[in-house]
């Protein structure tokens, strides 16, 4: 049957087209809103600093939302991210305390607690066969729990050398868009080319046939538990490189939690996964931060973007709900 | 014994001599309980086709389980090419050349035919997946089943379901399958499709491949297999040459008539009241067509026909679960519109599923709870009260003579007897008097069947219209005051009490020749 | 799968001819009580409060323990519906703060105005849960994201509102409920009216779950949809209905809290992830059929309980996030291996 996301995977060269197992439609809806806020906010909508603007504002959503595609795609979900975020850039600030020499071992230690928290949400969801809401969640808690006891403002601080990664360039590109870029290529080069992204697909589409065909589901499972808390750590060590220094709000604040599936979803990756791609949430992310920007120039009142938010939010998935459901008879 | 040759005479076997491909011997399986295999011998050779039959519950399905792989046996050995073999898992039974391909196919609609095709085994080139080769081979495989036609990049989402299977028997091929084993492999094909199917199998019988083959309909039978071996009740009953065997005698051997085995009486002429239910001109897009009948009070029609026939989609049709698309359906002389299985309830309908785990009880909930489910329902939500007044929960379970610890036990550990019995009271509560019951006896012990047979009768006797359907054979006969016989989404015939097998099987099949009428 | 012949069939359970009718006595019993030892834990941290801190362990304490409790046991009530009909709420933390800023915006300190405003808030309470009912039902959208929204639509209307900072004030007549209650009771001193509002509406859910066939059919819509369904059951309006009940309660939970609290932006926040973990504390199982009002309500006492207990052992009170995450974790697990040994 014919639609919208199979006539581009037909014209893309089915399987080989870059946008191949992303929904085309969120590209066109990405499309229609750029003209639509050309519209509405005039010629400066386009300019450069404008366009940079709302492209260094999806950094930090973006390389989490990438994180968050993938474990929605093998058929999970992970809300404790956004606490993992201000954990690590507490952390990362407190440990680095203004020292170029500490920057690594701050990193490695984020790392290292990056992949305790998603070795943790993965254990519990694959053997205490708690569901995957449940489980994150509860993490969030004990996250949230341990992290406000300990600190309640700005803690340590971050070198000069470190705030490079938010604020400095290659030459005319940022160094933080190439982190963004270099996020969403190697999550596009995982799923289309790593046996563990077809397995991961495949564990997201049916488990019992990944399994059947001896795919060990509950690996592949915590493993993208692993990479979406890694993608947290990241995300937080560019928060804070931007902050300079580190503070528990900012993993709620920045709402990284919602937003993330938020942006997957929008970008047409399926709930119950097995069926989506990365580079769909990367228009995702960029549609949300247009909102944004948007809203901003418009001066629209900053609450009334929650209520917005809210709204695509549940909107996108019963779209896409019911989209699937006319296809599946 | 007359010879039976039917069109399509399958080609001389070029079976290899030496010991069978796969050979099973002794195999017994048990579900809590209830024996589900007894002593099971079968064997295959290379390059033969070798049905199995039998009827729903004749233990098929376990035994083709047991030789991929997903169930262990209690007793019994496989043999593979003579030598000795466990499966641990399915898995271990593909790579070692028995592959299964069921009836919902094990097959990701998401992905493509060459990612499905090499699902935990793509091939890596450079750390990295080679999807050229992947797509290069899939080629390969399916030229090889003369299914060129199928792009190894499409997703099997987009296929129809005869190329899904064309990929299923593709991915058995990959693994170098010596036997196959396919489970009703036409059940969804058009007629083109399925002679598609045969001349595929035709070519792997010509490859070596020993094919097991699992189906229905007789014809299919006798036009592919060189053997076929029955089962019944968990037995073999017998193997014998396709060539030398007649229909007759192959349904006699399925079905066989239990002497031991009392039904109720038929119903008389004057225990007969007024029409309750009827339909005419009733369809269902797609599914049924045509459908005429009437069910009187204190009668049981019985509904026969193979798999696939539309019994359930009537049954479904009538209970608002897939309502009647065309036609007029009438409860009592008016007309009605069962738009909701509520709507259905209203009209004092109850209907008892094939499938009483999934649709007809709430596992976790008590016997008491399972029994007034429809009665509260129907009644006011901000009341604690019973539509039509109290009802002494321990009568209505004394009527259906249901035998449980106590009221408050989850049902989930009653006997599937017990079980149904609770979901018949459920419909009891509501005074329904009209009855859909689709394989009432399904998953029952011998013993727990007679019990539901008999009350069956009795609410009959008491004045309930019963609709029956029902794929065991002994069962239709013996439980109906007349009989529809389904075929293709409508009524093939209509059969007075007590007809023989063969004419429910002619009308079932639409079979021409059955050999002597009875 | 396995190979066991060994497993206890029901041919072995001995049948008795006819089924033994259990007492009332026996079932209301069971009913109360649930299998789920949640009063035992309850009795327990009451025990400890007590060890830890003899001096103050008076019945004044524990009334003050239990006017704490309300809210939270009250939202548990109305949760407790929604969880065992197989979803989830996450907006009545923000139902509860639109409702304690609501209150102090619409009245603005005039007493006259308390109960219009009540009333108004109430019904506010209803259409919001009907929204989340029909969106989960009919938009297909799983709850947890739809009452996620909500919150996010909630919040972000009530900031929109007060542009930030809470403005108006609460009436004293509205700050009745949750703050004062009757005087010169013998034992106790005073009994809180919030405690009064609590066992009127505790025993409303109570009854509402355990005695009507509204009851009794959002457990079988939790267990089985399907059979449910299939037996006449309105599943899309018995959820709604669901959703209805938990966002009503939220609705009282937020008067009440607006009593005792004050008035301020954060009045509700957390309180829909207290709500779930007492609900799950005192045993329900999630994913539907089974739970029981008071048990959920007991859960809540005992969250609460042990709040305190942790405060009287001098742990940061931020550490309250970290056990609700862990009870949570704990107690689905644990629900979820007993029902895998039962299958």
């Amino acid at each position: 049957m014919t639609t919208p996301a199979n006539t581009l995977r037909r014209f893309a060269g089915t399987g080989r087209g870059l946008v191949a197992d992303s929904s085309a439609l969120v590209f066109v809806v990405l499309g229609l809103l750029v003209a639509g806020s050309w519209a509405l906010v005039g010629p400066s909508f386009l300019s450069y600093e404008n366009i940079l603007s709302i492209v260094q504002r999806s950094v930090a959503l973006g390389i989490v939302a990438a994180g968050q595609t993938i474990v929605i795609l093998v058929g999970s979900l992970d809300l404790s991210v956004a606490y993992l975020v201000s954990v690590t850039a507490v952390i990362a600030s407190a440990i680095m305390q203004g020292d170029p020499a500490l920057m690594l071992p701050a990193v490695a230690v984020c790392l290292a607690i990056g992949v305790i928290v998603g070795l943790t949400n993965g254990l519990i969801i694959t053997k205490l066969r708690v569901n995957a809401f449940i489980a994150t969640l509860g993490v969030a808690l004990i996250l949230r729990g341990v992290l406000n006891a300990s600190v309640d403002n700005f803690t340590g601080s971050v070198p000069i050398e470190f705030q490079a990664l938010a604020y400095a360039s290659l030459g005319p590109v940022p160094y933080s868009i190439m982190l963004l870029a270099g996020v969403f290529a190697a999550g596009w080069f995982l799923l289309r080319y790593t046996r563990l992204g077809h397995h991961i697909y495949a564990v997201g589409g049916d488990e019992e046939t990944a399994r059947l065909s001896g795919i060990r589901s509950h690996r592949i499972i915590i493993t993208s538990h692993v990479i979406v808390s890694l993608t947290a750590v990241l995300t937080g060590l560019f928060i804070v490189s931007r902050l300079r220094a580190g503070a528990p709000w900012v993993g709620p604040d920045g709402a990284y939690d919602l937003e993330s599936i938020a942006a997957v979803v929008v970008g047409g990756t399926a709930l119950a996964g097995g069926r989506g791609g990365v580079l769909g949430t990367l228009a995702g992310v960029f549609i949300l931060a247009l909102l944004d920007n948007v809203f901003n120039q418009l001066q629209v009142n900053p609450f009334i973007k929650d209520i917005v938010r809210g709204v695509i939010i549940v909107g996108a998935v019963a779209i896409y709900a019911l989209g699937s459901r006319r296809r599946d008879g | 014994m007359t010879e039976q040759q039917l069109p399509g005479d399958p080609p001389e076997p070029a079976t290899s001599a030496g010991p069978p491909l796969l050979e099973v011997t002794g195999i017994s399986k048990s579900f809590f309980g209830v024996t589900v295999l007894a002593d099971v011998d079968l064997d295959v050779r290379a390059g033969e086709v070798h049905a199995v039959l039998g009827e729903n519950g004749a233990g098929k399905s376990t035994l083709m389980k047991v030789v991929a792989g997903a169930h262990q046996p209690d007793a019994g050995t496989i043999r593979l090419g003579g030598e000795e073999v466990t499966f641990s898992h399915p898995r271990d039974a593909q790579l070692k050349g028995v592959s299964i391909i069921y009836q919902e196919f094990n097959l990701l609609p998401d992905r493509t035919v060459a990612q499905n095709i090499f699902l935990g085994r793509e091939p890596v080139r450079a750390g990295v997946v080679d999807s050229r080769r992947m797509e290069a081979d899939t080629r390969r495989l399916l030229a090889t089943l003369g299914a060129s036609n199928i792009p190894p990049d499409r997703l099997v989402r987009e296929l129809s379901v005869a190329q899904q299977q064309t990929v299923e028997i593709s991915k058995a091929l990959s693994y170098e399958a010596r036997v196959l084993v396919m489970d009703e492999p036409t059940a969804a094909l058009s007629p083109h499709e399925t002679e598609a199917l045969f001349e595929r199998v035709r070519r792997l019988q010509e490859q070596g491949l020993g094919i097991l083959y699992i189906s229905h309909r007789l014809k299919e039978i006798f036009e592919l297999a060189q053997r076929v071996t029955v089962l019944k009740d968990g037995r073999r009953v017998g193997t014998v040459e396709a060539s030398a065997v007649t229909t007759r005698e192959l349904v006699r051997m399925m079905v066989g008539r239990d002497l031991a085995h009392y039904y109720p009486p038929h119903a008389s002429p004057d225990e007969l009241g007024e029409v309750r239910l009827r339909v005419r001109g009733g369809g269902v897009p797609a599914l049924l067509h045509d459908i005429d009948l009437e069910v009187r009070a204190g009668e049981i029609v019985g509904v026969a026909g193979l798999a696939g026939s539309g019994r359930t989609e009537l049954a479904q049709a009538l209970f608002g679960v897939r309502p009647f698309g065309s036609g007029r359906v009438e409860v009592d002389g008016r007309a009605v519109d069962l738009r909701t299985p509520r709507a259905a309830l209203r009209q004092r309908m109850g209907f008892v599923t094939e499938d009483r785990k999934a649709e007809g009880l709430v596992l976790p909930l008590a016997v008491r709870d399972n029994g007034l489910l429809a009665l509260r329902a129907l009644g006011r939500w901000l009341s604690g009260r019973l539509p039509g007044g109290p009802l002494r929960v321990t009568d209505l379970m004394k009527r259906v003579d249901l035998r449980a610890a106590s009221l408050d036990q989850e049902v989930r550990y009653l006997s599937g007897g017990n079980q149904q019995k609770v979901v018949l009271a459920k419909w009891l509560a509501t005074n329904a008097s009209i009855l859909i019951f689709d394989e009432p006896t399904r998953g029952i012990d011998v013993g727990a069947k007679a019990g539901i047979h008999e009350l069956m009768r009795e609410l009959a006797r008491a004045g309930a219209a019963i609709l029956m359907i029902s794929s065991e054979l002994p069962e239709v006969i013996g439980m109906s005051d007349r009989m529809l016989v389904m075929r293709g989404g409508t009524v093939a015939g209509r059969l007075p009490a007590d007809p023989t097998e063969d004419r429910i099987m002619l009308l079932a099949t639409g079979e021409r020749d059955l050999g002597e009428a009875a | 799968m396995s190979a066991s012949t060994t497993a206890p069939s029901q041919a072995d359970v001995p049948e008795t001819p006819v089924v033994k009718p259990s007492s009332r006595a026996r079932r209301a019993g069971r009913e109360l009580l649930g299998s789920a030892p949640i009063f035992l834990i309850l009795l327990v941290v009451l025990v400890a409060i007590a060890v830890r801190n003899p001096q103050g362990a008076s019945p004044e304490y524990y009334l003050a323990l239990l006017k704490r409790a309300a809210p939270l046991m009250l939202l548990a009530a109305g949760q407790i519906f929604v969880i065992v009909s197989g979803e989830f709420d996450l907006s009545v933390g923000a139902l509860i703060t639109a409702v304690v800023v609501g209150a102090a915006v619409i009245t603005d300190g005039d007493p006259s105005l308390s109960y219009p405003a009540i009333g108004g808030l109430l019904v506010a309470g209803v259409a919001v849960g009907a929204i989340n009912g029909v969106a989960t039902t009919r938009l297909r959208v799983p709850s947890f994201l739809v009452t996620l929204g909500m919150a996010l639509v909630i919040s972000g209307g009530v900031l929109y509102n007060t542009g930030g900072a809470p403005s108006g004030t609460l009436p004293q007549n509205l700050r009745f409920f949750g703050r004062e209650g009757i005087e010169g009771v013998p034992v106790i001193g005073e009994l809180p009216y919030s405690v009064i509002v609590l066992v009127v509406l505790g025993s409303v859910c109570f009854w509402l779950m355990h005695r009507t066939n509204f009851g009794r059919q959002i457990f079988a819509v939790g267990g089985n949809a399907r059979a449910a369904a299939l037996s006449g059951t309105r599943v899309h309006a018995v959820k709604t209905l669901a959703f209805v009940i938990s966002a009503v309660s939220a609705v009282v939970a937020g008067i009440l809290v607006a009593g005792f609290g004050g008035l301020s932006n954060d009045a509700g926040a957390g309180y829909e992830f207290q709500a779930i973990s007492a609900v799950v504390l005192g045993g329900a199982v999630l994913g539907g059929g089974r739970g029981s009002v008071l048990t959920a309500m007991a859960g809540a006492l005992t969250l609460e309980a042990l709040f305190t207990l942790l405060n009287l052992l001098r742990l940061p009170v931020e550490l309250r996030f970290t056990v609700q995450g862990v009870i949570i974790i704990a107690a689905v697990a644990y629900a979820s291996v007993r029902l895998r040994a039962s299958a």
